[in-house]
């Protein structure tokens, strides 16, 4: 067994345990920082594979932004474990749930039933050619073949921010909502910075 | 790949050093505390009310804001290193994609969201 | 193979004694600079002109009992200051502070890890950087606390981007990600990038002040209206490993300044460490000047500036980087 599969069982035990613990975790804060960890652990798997942009852009982006933004969330509604999570879910969604979990979970068999794993394992599997992976031949098909996809991106992430702006300017100012955060949160308020 | 090992080596000694000085820490440190000391700290008053306030929902905006330009920025990496083999036709596709989301930015501040009151 | 895992764990030892050393003596420098600017002397009993001073806190801090709050979050309590440690650490990893070098028989690298995607490396480390902060808020039970957090992940996320916008504006005319290979670039005086893109050094150092929370941007934990913010309730060598980290992250925005920026360990005549040294304490330097000099930002004013100018400013430099290396290569 050389030092590539030991690190990759490593980050590959990390990432499930981290993924395991955050949806058995009761407070909320806890699941984010595992997910965290898995996202991480994840990161190396693709550095493994030689994915090295992606690796990036999966700690920047999800490890880095996007977790932030649930950890607001999160201490904005402020959820620390003690809430009541409500009535228990009706059958029909009960059904939904177990009959989507099954099938993943049959996916997820089939998948790793295709995967060549003993190739894998033992390192047989060919060897990447020079540069694969890298940020320069992303870039370079990012920027010829897969130009409109990523033009796209940008009139996606633009109605993204129109979305924002619309969540946030839907609550004047006047709002009964708000006075009430307000009131909650006392004199505080004014220290967070309204 | 024994660039990235190195990575992972200096991360594991950096944690292995900081619980090492806690460790010590604890050998040597005296144990003695009463109700007196587990107070939060709020100025030597009784703490008012629950610690963990509702703070201002601007906060949620900005982060929601921010994600969408990360991943803006994140795009401009590649983009940057392969300019000088890309040229002109790379700038014009750039100008383009953030144009468009300068114009996000833009009408998040014509609309008084970027404003902090 | 053993030799290699061997060498390269020894200079990793070396590199982290090396970076804690110097985290502890930037206190010292701090102190005494701040007192010399305010015509006080500073520590001077402990040692020769208090050089033995970071030593003897950092010996009293291990004495003191480690307090616990009741109404915090224990695990996490506990876990903050190693979260907001590590990848203040990290940033070293890639950061070339010297030219390779024999030792012993051994050709070394002067970098731990020339990784080829460095640059983009350090952008995810800073944007980890965030959570220790969080944490330690969210953790304390105390509001000051809280707000300390909130307060600093909502300003490191806003500095963030343009941050990574004026790494960008290096990399247009660095065309690699290496930060070997960027160093290699600025070989003589003129060739350093702060000449070719000074309004991006000027915007990387705004944000990197913004990044580590210092003044005039010290709002997470200014210690007039939130007693110290995030760390309000920590004490003992928790406390210690916050204001570690706090100097790691100076350091660390140093270091890859003076390697983007000002060329890194490159000079005459001294030997390249040297060099590299002399310039990150220059950063250092003009970190704690600052702090004697300005007042500190009001929050909106924090949050209008790094959206409503340096963003905008920082994507238009980019912009305008890009045509004039455009412009250049056409003549050339």
């Amino acid at each position: 067994m050389n030092l590539d599969t030991v690190i990759f069982i490593v980050s590959a035990v990390v990432a499930v345990f981290g993924a395991t613990m955050m949806i058995a975790q009761r407070n909320p804060v806890a699941s984010v920082l595992y997910l965290i960890l898995s996202l991480v652990a994840q990161a190396v798997c693709y550095v493994q594979l030689s994915a090295l942009f992606l690796g990036a852009i999966l700690v920047v982006v999800y490890a880095g932004a996007i977790m932030v933004l649930f950890l607001f969330v999160i201490m904005l509604l402020n959820l620390r474990g003690s809430e009541d999570l409500g009535q228990p879910p009706k059958a029909l969604s009960r059904f939904t749930k177990y009959t989507i979990g099954i099938l993943m979970t049959l996916e997820l068999v089939f998948i790793i039933k295709g995967a060549p794993l003993k190739a894998m394992a033992t390192g047989l599997i060919g060897k990447a050619p020079d540069g694969f992976g890298s940020v320069e031949q992303v870039a370079r098909l990012m920027f010829t073949d897969y130009l409109y996809p990523f033009e796209l991106t940008g009139v996606l992430l633009l109605i993204a921010v129109v979305g924002a702006v619309v969540v946030a300017k839907s609550r004047k100012p006047g709002d009964p909502e708000e006075t009430q955060t307000e009131e909650t949160a006392g004199t505080n308020t004014n220290e967070a910075g309204s | 790949m024994s660039e990235y090992l190195s990575v992972l080596i200096f991360a594991v000694t950096g944690a292995a050093i900081v619980l090492f000085t806690f460790f010590i820490s604890k050998l040597i440190r005296p144990h003695n505390p009463y109700p007196e000391k587990g107070v939060t700290y709020e100025c030597a008053e009784d703490a008012i009310g629950d610690s963990w306030i509702r703070f201002n929902p601007r906060f949620y905006i900005f982060a929601l804001i921010f994600v969408i330009f990360d991943v803006e920025v994140i795009f401009l990496f590649p983009w940057a290193v392969a300019f000088g083999e890309l040229g002109l036709f790379a700038l014009v596709e750039m100008v383009i994609f953030i144009l468009i989301l300068f114009f996000g930015l833009f009408y998040a501040w014509k609309k008084g969201v970027l404003k902090w009151v | 193979m053993l030799e290699i895992i061997i060498i390269g764990t020894l200079k990793v030892i070396a590199v982290v004694v090396v970076v804690l050393t110097c985290c502890a003596y930037s206190t010292l420098l701090e102190r005494k600079v701040l007192a010399y600017m305010q015509h006080r002397l500073g520590p001077i009993y402990a040692g020769p002109w208090g050089l033995m001073q970071p030593i003897a806190d950092g010996i009293k801090l291990m004495f003191k009992e480690d307090i616990v709050p009741d109404r915090s979050e224990r695990l996490m309590f506990m876990l903050a200051p190693i979260v907001s440690f590590i990848p203040a650490l990290l940033v070293f990893a890639v950061v070339p502070f010297s030219s390779d070098f024999s030792m012993f028989g051994y050709e070394i690298k002067g970098v731990l890890s020339d990784l080829n995607i460095g640059v983009l490396y350090i952008f995810a480390i800073t944007s980890l950087s965030v959570y220790g902060l969080v944490l330690a808020g969210w953790s304390s039970g105390s509001k000051y606390s809280l707000l300390g957090g909130i307060r600093s992940s909502a300003q490191m996320i806003s500095y963030e981007l343009s941050y990574g916008l004026s790494i960008v504006g290096v990399i247009l005319f660095a065309n690699t990600l290496s930060m070997t290979e960027i160093v290699n670039q600025q070989a003589s005086f003129w060739d350093m990038f702060i000449f070719r893109q000074p309004l991006a050094f000027l915007l990387f150092l705004t944000c990197g002040i913004a990044e580590t929370n210092r003044l005039p941007f010290d709002l997470p934990e200014c210690e007039s209206e939130l007693a110290a913010g995030y760390h309000t309730e920590y004490s003992s060598m928790r406390f210690a490993t916050f204001f570690v980290a706090e100097y790691g992250y100076m350091l660390a925005v140093s270091s890859v300044a003076t390697t983007l920026f000002l060329g890194g360990w490159q000079g005459p005549f001294l030997p390249p460490v040297i060099w590299f040294l002399i310039k990150v304490f220059g950063f250092m330097f003009f970190y704690i000047w600052l702090r004697a000099t300005f007042p500190r930002f009001r929050y909106d004013q924090l949050m209008a500036f790094g959206w409503k100018v340096l963003f905008p400013l920082a994507l238009a430099n980019t912009m305008g980087t890009a045509l004039w290396v455009l412009l250049t290569d056409s003549v050339n």
